[in-house]
């Protein structure tokens, strides 16, 4: 067998956790948790046979499987990975796990749902980074959007409703861009033509890059995610610190650059100016939070900057310095989000603000190298 | 074992005892704890010794710097940066000071703290501390150098915060980051710019590349890249060395426990910045603007500093703001070239200030926490050991000849002299003046500590000399402050000045005394020297006068120079400057305008405006749908009479426009 079935099997298999959670019935806490983290951590295990698949210093799709799904319009199923997409799966299912230790007592309601939710999620999440056809690529995108909504409205924090609700509102419209977008791309792809029109390209551009915006989140499309934040459960806030952001800029790298690399180049001056007001803007609202969690939202609107900075700077420093600066976020950014179990930084002790200033230190020196 | 060969062992050790202390030493006894850190630590300046040796007889082979690349740790398109080591003559000079020195001060701290909670923490920062101390000192290129530069920073911060329950503690420890990172901020856009110039951040490379190659006419003049980026590099010096405008964070500082003081806040952390911008020479040398910038901030520095000191009253804040003032010095020496004074000076400054501060954390233990000198006095008698060595070590700062501090710092007024001109004369005079502000106010210290009247009160102080494990400490850093300076001895009897020689491979022999005779410039100097000592002396009968003759003298003067006396005492307002014109307008402005107006009212408010508008809409709409039939059977009539029009509009056009007409 192929070896790289490795990686639908991959997507597939947190579900199969799900469903099996969904039909056992049982009302035992102690067994759902149990399964569901052992189905995690199963995943993580299973996750690492992409190390030995992507050598270090290796270029281009390792692993790579492209089916015929859909015959008109075609669509393929196509997956691959590089190093870029196998590092951020990897982290993405150790996550997970540490995301349901971290949910262990603080869930006592509907607690088969919530890990259902939870494991549905890192499908959604692992389908988005291991996809290369980009109809499966939305797929999953909007796989990944239903339980991460449900995630904040039902087991959230007061203002739930009102977050989710932003949350799904925010993504979808990106979402619907993304759909048009693909749909005009497949009638330019089936007319034959190979190199669209400036014109066109631009607003094909436009369309995707803002879906992306809206996962980074790039200023001014930045709200949603403090609501999000400080109301999403503390495996929520994980996930959503430490991977979500992620697949915005990992979704530029992936498809805007290669697909409309004319557009990119001309749109790149304006993109950066908007990064740099978020770098800055997002690090002086960080500033008089007086809720940690929104700290840490506005913070990440503040580094997530940077690494849309270096994507549109066209070199191989800024992209290197792009990636490493999702990879050194995403550990520990959700650290940071586990530690930040309670919620107002006014009431907590200087230990709390001591350890996020440690990591912040060490967050800063990565994102310096 | 070749240790040269494996120099990354030098820094692992320390790194080692921090993590098992770290990890593993919460629940330990003090004795293991000590055992762990002592050991790595001690193990580490052995391992110096002998990687100095070997470099020695490495040097006497091959005449150049030791320098080996242990392995690639980012290498991104044309950038390169390794695990890069090397051992030149100057990082010899850092890191036997910062092992040996290191060393010392944690023997001292197993007594000092023995009483503290944290110990194990305590210890872990501390050989943390060592460890990034030493990555910065025998880093082989810039980034690597920050790295040490970063890390040094976040456990000057983690120690600061030390008793972080206590609030000002931890406040001091955040400004010391903040401020810090200003700095950091320039130092990060010098190397950028650097890079830019000369696609390399490697020490070797770049500065043989500055020495060879055709320069662009750019890299020259006021606002050539040379002028611009070692001005950014000295940003980041003024921040980590604590000078003008970025000092403020130093006194601060000394929140933190003793050893703290004079392990990081005097002695090797606070040198980092003049050490970089003695490594950066060749740079520095390439900019007549940097040079005089370098000197000028440093000389104003010092006299700013010193000024301070005059009427502190706590005992460590005097020392922090002499430090302060001593960098200064330190900086002056390389902005007139003369790099290896400057390094001269860091050397013997780490032993009398760590000296210092040591014997300052004596007499607080003794006196059970008491930090005010106006509640001590008439100590001398009680705690002779912890007397004698820090007159020693005042001695030595105050520049007595024959004492350490008496050598580098009239090399380095010496230089300032020589280097001619106006500016060189206004630099002299000025050290001089610092010269006597500085023995004035650490004889204050001195006699407000140990002479006089005694004013605390006998049955609440109970006052003890510490232990042997922080007198030893004490004894061999007072013997160091003392021989310390004796490499210049022979120098002042027409000899040779072996420190100056010895770092000549990596300065390329500066000669200060350019169009002078040997004669002529050995006289010069003598006669500067006994300036010198003239000025220092005039210092101390003045805190002598003041402060054991006249004990109320003191006090009038502070009455009747009313303004001076409260503007020094409140350190010239510059915090409170700063938090007026920098802190308290950022925060306004992040909270109420971009916070609650932009972020809340205007993206957020658009945002809402939307959904608002949407389900209004919704509502609106909704009303027609009443579910009465002849109000349904009116909306089909106007739907249908709506399509009639629209689907016959090309023929009833005419019509219509005929009508109208």
């Amino acid at each position: 067998m192929n070896s790289a079935y490795a990686l639908p099997m991959l997507t597939i298999f947190p579900a199969l956790g799900a469903l099996a959670l969904l039909i056992l019935r049982s009302d035992d806490h102690k067994f759902i948790r149990g399964m569901s983290l052992f189905v995690a951590t199963a995943e993580f295990f299973f996750s690492l046979v992409l190390v030995p698949g992507v050598p270090i210093g290796s270029s281009g799709y390792r692993l790579e499987l492209n089916v015929p799904w859909i015959s008109s319009p075609p669509i393929h199923f196509h997956m691959g990975v590089d190093g870029l997409s196998a590092f951020l799966v990897i982290l993405t299912t150790l996550l997970t796990p540490i995301s349901i230790l971290a949910s262990w007592n603080s869930i006592q309601h509907r607690v088969k749902e919530f890990f259902i939710m939870l494991l549905m999620l890192e499908v959604g999440v692992v389908g988005v980074f291991l996809s290369l056809d980009l109809f499966l690529f939305f797929l999953f995108w909007e796989v990944m959007l239903i339980p991460m909504a449900f995630l904040i409205g039902i087991w959230g924090h007061d203002r739930r409703i009102y977050a989710a609700v932003k949350f799904v509102l925010y993504t979808m419209a990106g979402s619907i861009l993304m759909l048009v977008d693909l749909v005009e791309i497949q009638r330019a792809l089936q007319t034959g033509a190979l190199v669209l029109p400036t014109q066109t390209e631009m607003i094909l551009f436009l369309a995707f890059f803002l879906a992306f915006a809206i996962k980074v989140p790039l200023f001014p499309l930045h709200t949603w995610l403090p609501d999000a934040h400080v109301e999403a459960p503390t495996a929520g806030s994980v996930i959503l610190a430490g991977v979500l952001l992620k697949m915005g800029t990992y979704g530029m790298m992936r498809f805007c650059l290669p697909l409309f690399p004319l557009a990119s180049r001309k749109a790149a001056p304006y993109v950066a100016a908007l990064a740099i007001i978020g770098i800055i803007y997002g690090a002086l609202v960080a500033l008089v939070q007086p809720n940690l969690k929104k700290l840490v939202a506005y913070s990440s609107v503040s580094h997530l900057g940077f690494v849309v900075l270096g994507i549109f700077s066209f070199n191989t420093i800024a992209m290197q310095g792009a990636i490493y600066q999702m990879l050194t976020r995403l550990t520990s950014r959700s650290t940071v989000a586990w530690l930040l179990q309670c919620r107002a930084c006014r009431h907590s002790s200087y230990l709390w603000r001591s350890l996020l200033w440690a990591f912040r230190c060490l967050t800063g020196l990565s994102a310096n190298t | 074992m070749p240790i040269l060969e494996h120099l990354w062992i030098i820094p692992l050790l320390p790194l080692v005892g921090a993590a098992i202390n770290g990890l593993f030493g919460a629940k330990w006894p003090n004795k293991i704890i000590n055992s762990v850190a002592l050991s790595s630590t001690g193990l580490s300046f052995v391992c110096a010794v002998e990687a100095v040796r070997e470099f020695f007889s490495y040097y006497a082979q091959t005449q150049q710097a030791f320098r080996k690349e242990f392995f690639d740790w980012i290498v991104a398109g044309n950038f390169r940066a390794g695990f890069d080591l090397q051992m030149d003559q100057l990082t010899v000079v850092m890191v036997l000071v910062v092992t040996g020195v290191g060393f010392l001060i944690h023997i001292y701290s197993t007594g000092y703290m023995s009483h503290e909670g944290g110990y194990y923490r305590f210890f872990a920062y501390l050989n943390l501390f060592m460890f990034f101390m030493l990555i910065l000192v025998l880093a082989a290129n810039y980034v690597l150098l920050f790295v040490g530069w970063e890390g040094v920073g976040l456990s000057s911060y983690l120690l600061i915060g030390f008793y972080f329950l206590r609030k000002s503690a931890a406040d001091a420890g955040k400004k010391a980051f903040i401020v810090n990172r200003i700095g950091d901020f320039g130092f990060m856009l010098g190397m950028f710019l650097l890079f830019r110039t000369f696609s390399t951040l490697d020490f070797d490379t770049l500065f043989t590349a500055v020495h060879n190659a055709n320069l662009p006419r750019e890299a020259w003049g006021v606002f050539g890249t040379f002028t611009i980026a070692c001005l950014l590099l000295f940003m980041g010096a003024c921040g980590k060395s604590a000078q003008l405008p970025l000092y403020v964070w130093l006194p601060d500082a000394m929140e933190g426990p003793t050893p703290v003081s004079a392990l990081i806040h005097a002695a090797t952390m606070v040198t980092a910045g003049v050490y970089v911008v003695a490594r950066s020479h060749i740079l520095f040398e390439h900019s007549e603007t940097a040079l005089v910038v370098v000197a000028a901030v440093g000389c104003a520095t010092a006299l700013f500093a010193a000024t301070i000191g005059l009427v502190q009253t706590d005992i460590k804040k005097v020392l922090a703001y002499s430090t302060v003032s001593q960098l200064g010095y330190m900086f002056l020496a390389c902005g007139v070239g003369a790099f290896g004074a400057g390094i001269f000076h860091l050397m013997t400054h780490a032993f009398f200030k760590a000296l210092l501060f040591l014997a300052a954390g004596s007499v607080i233990h003794a006196m059970g926490g008491e930090q005010d000198m106006r509640h001590m006095g008439d100590l001398s008698k009680k705690i002779q050991a912890t007397y004698w060595t820090m007159l020693i070590a005042t001695l030595a700062i105050a520049g007595a000849p024959l004492f350490a501090g008496f050598f580098s710092k009239d090399a380095i007024l010496f230089s300032a002299f020589t280097v001619g001109g106006n500016g060189g004369h206004v630099l002299y005079a000025i050290g001089l003046l610092t010269a006597l502000l500085t023995a004035f106010y650490m004889f204050r210290l001195i006699f407000l500590t140990f002479h006089g009247k005694q004013r605390y009160d006998e049955h609440h102080v109970h006052v003890h000399e510490s232990p042997w494990s922080m007198l030893g400490p004490l004894v061999i850093l007072a013997v160091l402050s003392i021989f310390g300076g004796w490499f210049a001895l022979p120098s002042f009897f027409g000899g040779f000045d072996y420190f100056a020689n010895f770092l000549s491979p990596v300065f390329a022999a500066h000669e200060a005394t350019e169009g002078l005779s040997e004669a002529a410039a050995h006289s010069l100097e003598l006669t500067l020297a006994g300036v010198a000592v003239l000025t220092a002396t005039v210092g101390f009968f003045i805190a002598f006068w003041l402060y054991l003759k006249q004990p109320g003298k003191p006090e009038q003067l502070a009455k009747s120079l009313k303004g001076i006396y409260t503007t020094l005492y409140n350190k010239y307002y510059v915090d409170e400057l700063y938090a007026a014109v920098f802190v308290r307008p950022l925060m306004w402005l992040s909270e109420n305008v971009l916070w609650k107006i932009v972020d809340v009212e205007a993206i957020d408010g658009t945002v809402n405006g939307i959904a608002h508008g949407a389900t209004a809409v919704g509502d609106t709409v909704r009303h027609t749908q009443s579910g009465n039939t002849r109000s349904y059977a009116v909306w089909v009539v106007v739907g249908a009479l709506a399509v009639i029009v629209i689907l016959f509009w090309p023929a009833l056009h005419p019509v219509l426009g005929t009508v109208s007409k």
